[in-house]
C-alpha cells in the first residue's frame, strides 16, 4: 500500500514564531568581537600544508585491505557464487559473500533516531546483498594483504544470477508487472505518496471554472508542462572510506570520512545487532560530503568484517567509479505542472505531480521528495490553492538520497521554469511577477516561517545589480547566432530540519592552565568552515578572544558532545546555539570562581573582556582568565579545572530565502552557454564570517551549474547499468568553466538562532542552473524544461524551434 | 597500487625493442597516463612493462637545415606547447596539446602516446593530419616510415605499430606547413579535463590578396573511427574566397559527407553532424583571422 499522509494546511493564524525565549542568550552587535569578522580558517595551514590528516592517513600500515564484488547486474538475485579460485590467490585474508552475512536489515539514513515508529526510516539494506537492486550492489567482499590481491581475487570470483527487468524510471517501476524491489517496505514499487494542499478542497478543475466565470478565458494564461531534472553525483574529492578495528578496551572502533558521527555509531550498532557503547567512530578532517556522507555507507561492512577477523584493522575505500554509481545521488525528479494565471500576472491555482527516483534502496525515504513538494507548493501564493502529489519510486538506479539542497533545486527548477513560462506565454514581466506572487513574510508551513523577511530586498537588490529592466529591452529584438538573455530565480529554505525531527547539539568548553579553552562540538567540519564559526560564536559569548579558543575538530565519539551531525544547513543554527550557550555558561564559572578570588559577592559587577575579567561599572582590568585559570588548577583547598558541557535543544525553524539574476550569451549553432554576469543574493541573516559566507556561495554556484549544464549519471535504458560513472565522462564542472560572481547579503537579525544567523551552507547550490535557463528562454525563446541543458539538447532544442 | 607483473627502464631504444620482444606479455610505458589507467580497469592487469621514459633521445623538438620538424615521441604535452620551433612554425598543433586533460597530464602524458593509441579522439591528431606527419617506427626488424594520414591507423584504437615496434617520433616536411596558418578547435562539454566530441584541424594558405585561398588542409578527430582527412572538400576549397559566408557553409556541408560519425551516449549523430560543420567554419575562419594577424589568443580553444 502506499503511505497515504493526510493533506496538510497552512494555518491562518498570525505567526508567533519564537518558541523558546532567546534573550537570555542574546548578545548585541555592538558586543561582538569576532563574530561578522571574516576570521581565517583555522584549518586554514593545516590544509594548505597538507598536515591535516584525513581517515586514509591515519590507517594503520598493516591494515587489511577490503574492496567490494559489485554486481553486473541491476535487478535480479545472486544465486551460486564460486570463491574457490579466488580463494587461492596469494595474500588473500578472506572472502564474505552476501550468503555470509546475517540476515538484517537496517536503515542507512543521517537522521535521528525517531521515537514515532511511524516516522522511522525503511530499513532495506544488508550488509551484502543477494537481491541484487542496483547496478553495482555489494555483493561480496574481499579481504586481503593488499590492493593488488582484492583485485585478483575479485577478477576469479564466478557468480550466478537470476535477473529481472531493470527498471531505469519510476514509471516504468510503479507499472503493474514491475517486480517489487522491497515487498517488505510497501507493495509497489512507489513506496510513499503525499499530497500537500493549500486548501483542503482543492480541485484544480474545479479552480478552473471558477477563474473562468470570473476573469473569463481570454484573460487566463494556462500552463501545461512537464520538467525534469537529473542524477547528480556529489563528486567530493575524498572518496568513501573508512577502517575498522577492536580496540584493547573490546569497542569496535570505526575510523570513517562522515558528516554524521554519532547517527553513524547508532546505525552500526544497528547493523551489527549490538549495543551503542559497544561502537566507538571517529571522525578526522574530511574531504567534502556535501550529503553523500550523510548516510552510512561502508561502515557497517568494515565494522562487521574486523569482528569475522579477530579484531584485525580492515580499510575499505571506494573506488571513484562506485562513488558516483553505488553511494547515494541527487534524485532525478520529473514533475508535471498545470498552472493557472490571469493575464495581468496574478497567480491562481497550480496541480503538480512530482515523480521521485529513489533509487534501489530508501536512503533517506520520502523526506527528499516531500521537501521538495513542500517547496513547490509554498514559494508561491496561488490565490485559489495548489496541490502538490509526490511519489518517491523505488527504481534499479543508484540510491538517491541527502544531496546539498535536499530536492529544493529540483523543486526550483520546476517551479522557477514554471513561472518564467507563465510569464513568456502571458508576456509579463517575471521578475514583477515573482514580486506579486511570492512567499511573504506570513507563511506559515508545518509550524516553520520567517523570522525576519529578505526575499523581496534580493529581489530587488539582484534586478539593480544586473540592470534588469535595461537589459530585458536591449535583449528584446535579437537575430543571428549569437543571442543574450537575462533570467532569475527565486528561493525560499529551511534552516534547519525541527519540527519534522529533533533538533539538538552539545559544546564542551575547558579552561587551559594559559587562559585559553578547548571547544569540543558533535557537530562535525566538512569543509564548509564550521570549526571556525563555532570558535568565533563561542568566543563572543565568553568573551575570550578567537586566538583563545582551540576547537578539537575530530569528533570521537568516546569524548564529544552527542550532535547529530553536518546536514540541512543546520549547525551553525542549532550547534550554534550550543556553542553560544556552552560560551555564556562557561563565562559564568569563570567569573564565579573569579568572584572568590577577588573577594566579591556577586559576579553581578564582573564581566570578560577580550580574556580580562573587568569591573562591568569602571571597565576596569581586574584579573586576566589565565591568572583565573592557573589558580582554578593548582590553589589547594579550592582547586576544581573549570569547564562546562551543554546540550541544546532547539526547537524554532527559520525560512533563508534569496534571488539569483544571470546575465548569459548563447552560442545557438554550438549549443553553449557562456554566463556573462551572475548575482546571488542571499537573506541568511546575520553573517557570522562575511569571508567564509562568500565561498560558501560561490561553491554553490559551481555546483548548480554543473546541475544546469552538464552533470548527469546516464543509465543504459535496457540495463540500468551506469554509462559515465568516471570523472572524465560525468561532466563536473571544473575550475576553467567556473565563473566570477557578485554576491550580495541582506543581513537582518533573526531573532530565533543565536547571533541572527539563517541557512546558507546549502541555498547557494540551489538557483543559478534554473535562472540560467530562464535567461535562455529571454534569449532565443525556446524553453528547455530538462536539466542539464547540454550542448547536444541545447542544439536540439533550437534545431526544433528553426534557429539553426 | 597497480596490478605489474614487472617494470623494466630501458636504456636505449634498441634495449626497448629487446625487452618488448623477449616478452610477449610486455608493453610499453612512458608517461603511463593512458596504460595505467589500463591496468587500474583490469584490461592490462598484470602486464609487463618496459619503460622508455628514461631515454633521452626520445625527447625534444628538432629541426634541420631543410626545414623537416622532427618531434620525438616522448616529449610531453607541455613540452610541445612551449616549444620554440613549434611555437613558430605549427602553434596550432602547440594548442591542441594545450588542450589534453589537465596540467598533470600534460606534463606526463606524450605525443607518442597520443597518436600511437590509435585513438580518433586524441588531440594532437588531427594536426599530425593535417601536418601531413610521417610515425618513425622502430623494431626487431628495422625502422620503418609511416604515414599517419595514409597507413597508420586500422581501426578504431588500433595502428599499424607492432607491440614490440618502439615510436621514434613524427616528421613534419617543410612543404607541409610553410606559408601556412593552422588552427586547432576542440569542441568538449567542458573547457579542460575533457575527451574531444569533436576536434578539426585546419591549415590555410592565402594568395597575395589576403581572401583567395592558394591551399587548404582539413582534419577531425571523432568524426570517423580513427582521424581523418577530407581530402574532397581540401581540393574544393582551393580558390574560393574565404571571406565568403557561403562558401564557408558549402565548406561545412562538403566537410560532413566526408565524416562517418556515429551515435553513442555520448553525442548523437545529428548533433555530431552540427558541430562538424561549425568546426569547419569556425577553423576556417579562425585560421583566416592567423593569416590576416587578426586573431586574439585565446585562454582556451576548447570551446
Amino acid at each position: 500500500m502506499i503511505k497515504k499522509k493526510s493533506p496538510k494546511t497552512a494555518k491562518k493564524a498570525t505567526f508567533k514564531p519564537v518558541k523558546k525565549k532567546v534573550s537570555d542568550l542574546f548578545i548585541p552587535i555592538k558586543d561582538r568581537t569576532t563574530v561578522g569578522k571574516p576570521e581565517i580558517r583555522v584549518d586554514a595551514r593545516a590544509k594548505v600544508t597538507g598536515d591535516a590528516k584525513y581517515t586514509n592517513d591515519l590507517c594503520p600500515r598493516d591494515a587489511y585491505c577490503a574492496k567490494v564484488l559489485f554486481s553486473t547486474i541491476a535487478n535480479g538475485e545472486v544465486i551460486k557464487m564460486d570463491i574457490e579460485e579466488a580463494l587461492k590467490v596469494e595474500d588473500v585474508v578472506a572472502i564474505y559473500t552476501c550468503f555470509d552475512v546475517p540476515d538484517h536489515e537496517w536503515p542507512s539514513a543521517g537522521h535521528p533516531f525517531s521515537l514515532d515508529p511511524s516516522h522511522k526510516d525503511p530499513s532495506d539494506r544488508k550488509i551484502l546483498n543477494k537481491r541484487v537492486r542496483i547496478y553495482g550492489d555489494d555483493i561480496a567482499v574481499v579481504v586481503a594483504k593488499n590492493e593488488v590481491a582484492c583485485d585478483r581475487a575479485l577478477r576469479l570470483i564466478k557468480v550466478e544470477y537470476n535477473e529481472f527487468t531493470a527498471l531505469t524510471n519510476p514509471h516504468q517501476a510503479m507499472e503493474k508487472d514491475a517486480t517489487v524491489l522491497h515487498p517488505n517496505i510497501a507493495k509497489t514499487n512507489a513506496f510513499a505518496h503525499t499530497t500537500f494542499k493549500k486548501k483542503p478542497d482543492f480541485d484544480y478543475e474545479k479552480e478552473k471554472q471558477i477563474a473562468i466565470k470570473k476573469y473569463s478565458e481570454e484573460n487566463l494564461v494556462e500552463v501545461v508542462k512537464q520538467y525534469k531534472t537529473p542524477h547528480i553525483s556529489h563528486c567530493h574529492i575524498e572518496l568513501a572510506n573508512s577502517y575498522a578495528y577492536i580496540a584493547a578496551d573490546g569497542k569496535i572502533t570505526v575510523v570513517s570520512s562522515t558528516q554524521i558521527p554519532h547517527i553513524c555509531r547508532r546505525i552500526v550498532a544497528d547493523a551489527l545487532q549490538i549495543g551503542v557503547g559497544k561502537v566507538r567512530i571517529i571522525k578526522p578532517y574530511l574531504g567534502g560530503g556535501f550529503g553523500n556522507k550523510q548516510d552510512v555507507l561502508y561502515e557497517p561492512l568494515v565494522a562487521w568484517l574486523t569482528t569475522k577477523l579477530n579484531g584485525h584493522c580492515v580499510y575499505l575505500e571506494l573506488p571513484r567509479e562506485n562513488n558516483i554509481s553505488g553511494t547515494r545521488t541527487r534524485h532525478a525528479m520529473e514533475g508535471n505542472f498545470k498552472s493557472l494565471a490571469t493575464k495581468d500576472g496574478t497567480l491562481l491555482a497550480r496541480d503538480v505531480q512530482i515523480f521521485s527516483d529513489n533509487g534501489g534502496y530508501a536512503g533517506h525515504g520520502h523526506s527528499i521528495a516531500a521537501k521538495c513538494s513542500g517547496i513547490v507548493n509554498n514559494l508561491y501564493r496561488d490565490r485559489q490553492g495548489s496541490q502538490v502529489d509526490t511519489y518517491s519510486v523505488y527504481t534499479n538506479t543508484a540510491t538517491a538520497a541527502a544531496m546539498r539542497a535536499y530536492g529544493i533545486p529540483q523543486a526550483c527548477w520546476f517551479a522557477e521554469s514554471n513561472v518564467d513560462d507563465i510569464c513568456h506565454k502571458a508576456n509579463l514581466d517575471p521578475l514583477k511577477f515573482r514580486y506579486d506572487n511570492c512567499a511573504d513574510d506570513t507563511l506559515l508551513s508545518g509550524g516553520v516561517g520567517f523570522y525576519t523577511y529578505g526575499l523581496k530586498e534580493c529581489m530587488k537588490t539582484g534586478a539593480k545589480a544586473i540592470g534588469w529592466g535595461k537589459k530585458r529591452k536591449e535583449y528584446a529584438n535579437q537575430s543571428g547566432n549569437i543571442r543574450h538573455g537575462i533570467g532569475m530565480g527565486i528561493f525560499i529554505y529551511q534552516t534547519a530540519v525541527w519540527p519534522i525531527s529533533m533538533e539538538q547539539d552539545g559544546a564542551m568548553l575547558i579552561l587551559n592552565q594559559d587562559g585559553s579553552a578547548n571547544l569540543l562540538l558533535g557537530a562535525t567540519e566538512i569543509g564548509q568552515g564550521g570549526d571556525t564559526v563555532f570558535t568565533q560564536m563561542a568566543a563572543d559569548a565568553c568573551g575570550f578572544t578567537f586566538d583563545q579558543i582551540h576547537i578539537v575538530s575530530t569528533q570521537d565519539t568516546d569524548y564529544s558532545p552527542f550532535g547529530t551531525g553536518a546536514y540541512g544547513s543546520r549547525q551553525t543554527y542549532v550547534a550554534g546555539r550550543a556553542a553560544k550557550r556552552a560560551g555564556i555558561e562557561f563565562k559564568r564559572v569563570i567569573l564565579e570562581y573569579a568572584c572568590k578570588l577577588l573577594k566579591r559577592k556577586s559576579i553581578s559587577g564582573l564581566d570578560i573582556v577580550k580574556n580580562k575579567i573587568i569591573d562591568k561599572k569602571t571597565k576596569k582590568k581586574l584579573m586576566s582568565v589565565a591568572d583565573v585559570a592557573i589558580q582554578s588548577y593548582y590553589n589547594k583547598g579550592d582547586a576544581g579545572a573549570l569547564a562546562v558541557r551543554v546540550q541544546e535543544e532547539t526547537e524554532s525553524n527559520s525560512y533563508a530565502s534569496g534571488a539569483v539574476f544571470v546575465d548569459v550569451t548563447v552560442d545557438m549553432a554550438f549549443g553553449k552557454i557562456k554566463v556573462d554576469k551572475l548575482v546571488a543574493c542571499h537573506d541568511s541573516g546575520i553573517l557570522i564570517n562575511p569571508a567564509l559566507a562568500k565561498a560558501q556561495v560561490q561553491g554553490g554556484i559551481s555546483m548548480s551549474l554543473g546541475f544546469g549544464l552538464s552533470e548527469e549519471i546516464l543509465y543504459d535504458e535496457k540495463t540500468a547499468k551506469p554509462l559515465n560513472n568516471n570523472l572524465l565522462d560525468y561532466k563536473i564542472p571544473t575550475a576553467m568553466d567556473s565563473i566570477d560572481s557578485e554576491i550580495h547579503f541582506i543581513q537582518l537579525e533573526d531573532p530565533s538562532a543565536p547571533y541572527g544567523n539563517k541557512a546558507l551552507g546549502e541555498p547557494p547550490a540551489i538557483l543559478p542552473s534554473v535562472a540560467i535557463r530562464n535567461a535562455i528562454l529571454n534569449a532565443t525563446g525556446v524553453a528547455f524544461d530538462q536539466a542539464p541543458m547540454t550542448p547536444q539538447r541545447l542544439v536540439e532544442g533550437f534545431k526544433a524551434s528553426g534557429l539553426i | 597500487m597497480y596490478d605489474i607483473k614487472s617494470f623494466y627502464e630501458a636504456k636505449n631504444v634498441e634495449d626497448a625493442v629487446e625487452a618488448l620482444q623477449k616478452d610477449e606479455n610486455a608493453i610499453i610505458i612512458s608517461g603511463g597516463t593512458d596504460v595505467l589507467v589500463k591496468v587500474r580497469e583490469g584490461k592490462d592487469a598484470g602486464k609487463s612493462l618496459v619503460s622508455i621514459h628514461e631515454i633521452e633521445d626520445l625527447k625534444g623538438v628538432e629541426i634541420d637545415n631543410d626545414g623537416t620538424i622532427f618531434i620525438k615521441s616522448a616529449t610531453v604535452f607541455y613540452d610541445i606547447t612551449n616549444n620554440d620551433i613549434i611555437k613558430k612554425h605549427i602553434d596550432f598543433l602547440g594548442d591542441a596539446c594545450d588542450e589534453v586533460g589537465g596540467p598533470q597530464i600534460r606534463n606526463m602524458g606524450t605525443i607518442g602516446g597520443n597518436i600511437c593509441n590509435g585513438a580518433t579522439s586524441a588531440d594532437s591528431a588531427s594536426s599530425m593530419q593535417v601536418l601531413n606527419a610521417k610515425a618513425i617506427l622502430k623494431g626487431p626488424n628495422g625502422t620503418r616510415e609511416v604515414n599517419v594520414v595514409k597507413d597508420f591507423y586500422i581501426g578504431p584504437g588500433r595502428t599499424v605499430k607492432d607491440r614490440s615496434e618502439v615510436c621514434l617520433g613524427f616528421k613534419i616536411e617543410k612543404k607541409e606547413y610553410e606559408g601556412f596558418k593552422g588552427s586547432y578547435l576542440k569542441y568538449g562539454k567542458r573547457k579542460s579535463m575533457e575527451i574531444a566530441t569533436l576536434g578539426c584541424a585546419v591549415m590555410l594558405k592565402l594568395e597575395d590578396d589576403n581572401k583567395t585561398i592558394s591551399d587548404f588542409k582539413i582534419a577531425y578527430a571523432v568524426a570517423a573511427p580513427t582521424p581523418i582527412r577530407c581530402p574532397q572538400t581540401e581540393q574544393f576549397a582551393k580558390g574560393q574566397d574565404v571571406t565568403n559566408e557561403i562558401f564557408l557553409k558549402e565548406l561545412a556541408n562538403k566537410a560532413f559527407s566526408e565524416c562517418n560519425p556515429r551515435s553513442s551516449w555520448r553525442a548523437s549523430k545529428e548533433f555530431r553532424e552540427q558541430i562538424i560543420k561549425e568546426l569547419a567554419k569556425r577553423a576556417t575562419t579562425k585560421a583566416y583571422e592567423k593569416c590576416v594577424g587578426k586573431y586574439k589568443k585565446e585562454v582556451s580553444v576548447t570551446c
